[in-house]
């Protein structure tokens, strides 16, 4: 069969299984950079907070899953998160069992790990702030939540949109990996079709070629949205 | 924080409680079963994702007897127990053999399938001779006789890499019999030493006979065959069944009684026949 | 719940995995900076089409998954056994270790290369004009002035790069190699234990991490005189 007949739209065509798998990995891409987003928002506010043991907490969860390699983070989740959750429930005295979807365990995973590196960049934000700024807020009576939502977060999410955009091909990369714990996004499907296929080739090589469009286009998208929020801003 | 609490509780215990009704109570209305889906000819997965197979038509036949709903998942293979200790399903039907080390923390139903395994080599490679073709050695009936004929093998297999599927007895027969003499290779799924095989990385498998020959059906394998002696019993144990958790006795009791329906009724042989060209029932 | 004496055969069996894992990460981390330095001189040559050469590179390794990488090379040239026989790579490609080592190699110098390349456009020009006065140029003044400027410029990116190499290697688990990581799965897929062999690997894996963590730290040390302390002077009364 040649490329074209193996990988298009017709009856023995993979081109439909790719495509709706590449839609699998940007979605759970997506909901694993969200995940992180929030566990980041929190670590950073641990991190950068006066009780000691909330900064100790923060930066034994960024050590650790900085330290650790993400297979091992997925595995864990993989085989063991499912009881993890079971027993929690147990704790509440409900004796039921909860499934885990493979879709939640990997986003879960994959936002925990991306969430470790999202509270560095939001960190960094946050000290890159002026502190002029948040004087002046300080000094018109602003406070709290008021402060956080006029003048804060604007800047911070201003100064870690480079940041993101990394952790993001970061996700992006790192949802091949779920391809483990048998959710069937890009790589998963094209190591079904090189099995029954025998022609691994092809298939690796359409899925490298789909990621790097998608890759593509993220950096496309990043840039555009730098250049928004960096409008009016003199840059060094 | 007390509001949260049992706002927690509220969301949790709702949960729980419709999956808790659907697996605690006596009665069962829907069985969720897992296979592997790639696996041929005991399962698999259709170019359309759907899943086909020996174990699924047995399924479909031993719900009906049930009178239950059948809901069939795929599962990969490393992670088949702890998901079902962990309860994402109710059953496992996946070519699992039953055998000691495993009845420590799984319920099984009674064998519904019996079949040994055995080498596949090059046609032309070293391997092509090994002794004891075609031979069925059952290692609990008659453990000197299948010591005897491994120690003939030994020789040919010396220094040779073999491939096998991770977390399998297959695995676990390499590894008691064979260790040190030859390299052993653990691969996700079958299709991956499959495709090794073919590349000439390894030269040999070792797997169930059955998906050695569905296989080496494949025009891409015509150089390969199935060789050397047969294995059954022993670390195989008493033959495939159906995983389930000690927790659930009701369950046991419920596909006991369908399989031994199904072969009272000749409908576990005709699959059998089906699939995989042989009568698997085991003799029990 | 916690079992230390399962920790503890789980600990030794792990550590049966550390070997390869330091062999692939050591390798792949020295092969990629042999490749990274020409491909960072590519980026930076006058001529178009070398700069657009080593972007290419760059593009595909920093924009596709390391473990579609390592698929790529193990079994997709799986595939290509007779031309590859022909050409006497046979004999690589055959190994999952080299196929690993390549595919770490390829991924690292991607990365590395970029690195370098900050490191080399930070070094200040005013230092290369002056040597440039002083007469030197070509060879003298790339391994007396512009390396060690831009190498401790580099140094705290590359130290990350290092300490993701050595989290990559557990990707090699995938294709059948027992380090750390592939003997942490065997394990799980026996015993069924799972938190208890993720914390002795993660510990494994933090412990090497931090040992890297460590070596690049005192190398940037070593490399910073500027910014350490002068050295004291004790005080001594002076004779009017």
């Amino acid at each position: 069969m040649s490329y074209v007949e193996l990988m298009g739209f017709g009856p023995n065509g993979w081109g439909p299984a790719m495509l709706t798998a590449a839609g699998v990995t940007l979605a759970v891409a997506l909901c694993a950079f969200l995940i992180g987003g929030i566990v980041g928002v929190l670590g950073a506010w641990a991190k950068l907070s006066e009780s000691t043991p909330a900064r100790l907490c923060a930066d034994a969860y960024t050590t650790v899953l900085r330290g650790v390699p993400d297979l091992l983070v997925l595995y864990l989740f993989y085989f063991g998160g499912s009881m993890a959750l079971s027993q929690i429930a147990g704790w509440f005295g409900a004796s039921g069992t909860a499934a885990i979807p493979a879709f939640a365990t990997g986003a879960l995973a994959v936002g925990l790990v991306s969430g470790a590196y999202q509270t560095e960049v939001f960190r960094g934000a946050y000290l890159a702030l002026s502190r002029g700024e948040i004087e002046a807020a300080r000094s018109v009576g602003m406070r709290g939540w008021l402060m956080f939502r006029r003048i804060v977060a604007p800047q911070v999410a201003r100064y870690a949109l480079p940041g993101l955009g990394n952790v993001w091909q970061l996700v992006l990369k790192e949802s091949a990996l779920i391809s483990v714990t048998g959710l069937v996004e890009l790589l998963r499907q094209s190591a079904i079709g090189a099995g029954s296929t025998r022609q691994p080739f092809a298939f690796y090589a359409t899925a490298a070629a789909l990621y790097l469009a998608i890759t593509t286009a993220s950096t496309w998208g990043f840039q555009r949205a730098e250049a928004y929020a960096l409008r009016g801003v003199q840059r060094v | 924080m007390r509001v949260a609490k049992i706002l927690a509780l509220a969301v949790f215990g709702s949960g729980l409680a419709l999956n808790g009704a659907a697996a605690q109570g006596k009665t069962w209305d829907t069985v969720r079963i897992a296979t592997e889906g790639a696996y041929p000819p005991w399962n698999f997965s259709r170019p359309d994702g759907t899943l086909d197979g020996f174990e699924i038509e047995l399924a479909n036949d031993l719900c009906a007897r049930m009178r239950v709903k059948c809901q069939i998942v795929a599962q990969d293979w490393d992670g088949m127990i702890p998901a079902l200790n962990a309860g994402k399903y109710d059953a496992v039907m996946a070519g699992m053999d039953i055998t000691e080390k495993r009845l420590e923390i799984l319920n099984f139903s009674r064998p519904y399938a019996n079949e040994p395994a055995s080498f596949g080599v090059g046609k032309s490679g070293p391997l092509a001779k090994l002794p004891g073709d075609g031979v069925r050695y059952d290692l609990t009936a008659n453990p000197a006789e299948g010591a005897k004929v491994i120690e003939a093998m030994k020789p040919f297999l010396k220094g040779l890499t073999i491939g096998v599927q991770v977390s399998t007895n297959h695995a676990v027969f390499l590894d008691t019999y064979l260790r040190g003499a030859v390299e052993v290779r653990a691969y996700k799924t079958t299709q991956q030493h499959d495709l090794d095989l073919l590349a000439g990385r390894i030269d040999a498998i070792f797997g169930s006979m059955s998906a050695l020959r569905a296989t080496f059906e494949n025009p891409d394998f015509a150089d390969f065959k199935m060789a050397g002696a047969q294995f059954s019993g022993g670390v195989f144990g008493r033959g495939a069944g159906v995983g389930l958790r000690k927790s659930d006795p009701e369950l046991k009791l419920m596909f006991d009684d369908a399989i031994a329906a199904a072969i009272a009724e000749g409908t576990l042989q005709k699959l059998s026949l089906k699939w995989f060209k042989a009568d698997l029932t085991p003799k029990d | 719940m916690i079992d230390p004496a399962f920790l503890w055969s789980t600990l030794i069996s792990l550590l049966a995995g550390v070997p390869l894992t330091l062999k692939l990460a050591s390798g792949s981390v020295a092969l990629g900076a042999v490749l990274a330095l020409p491909l960072a001189a590519l980026r930076m040559s006058p001529m178009a089409i070398l700069d657009w050469l080593a972007r290419a590179y760059v593009f595909v390794f920093r924009g596709t998954p390391l473990l579609v990488q390592i698929f790529l090379i193990y079994y997709g040239l799986g595939q290509f056994r007779p031309a590859l026989q022909e050409l006497g790579l046979w004999t690589f490609v055959r190994e999952p270790y080299w196929c690993a080592l390549a595919a770490l190699t390829l991924n690292t110098a991607a990365y590395s290369s970029e690195v370098m390349r900050g490191g080399l456009l930070a070094v200040p020009h005013g230092q290369i004009e002056a040597a440039r006065a002083c007469g030197m140029s070509g060879l003298l003044l790339f391994r007396r002035i512009v390396f060690p400027i831009a190498l401790r410029q580099a140094l705290p990116a590359y130290g990350n790069e290092v300490i993701l190499m050595v989290k990559a290697t557990s990707l090699a688990s995938t294709i059948t190699l027992m380090e750390v990581t592939g003997i942490a799965h065997k394990l799980i897929a026996e015993t069924y234990r799972a938190v208890e062999i993720f914390i002795c690997a993660g510990a494994i894996y933090l412990v090497l991490n931090f040992a890297v963590a460590r070596v690049i730290r005192t190398l940037e040390h070593q490399l910073s005189p500027h910014r350490r302390d002068a050295p004291q002077r004790r005080f001594e009364p002076t004779h009017v």
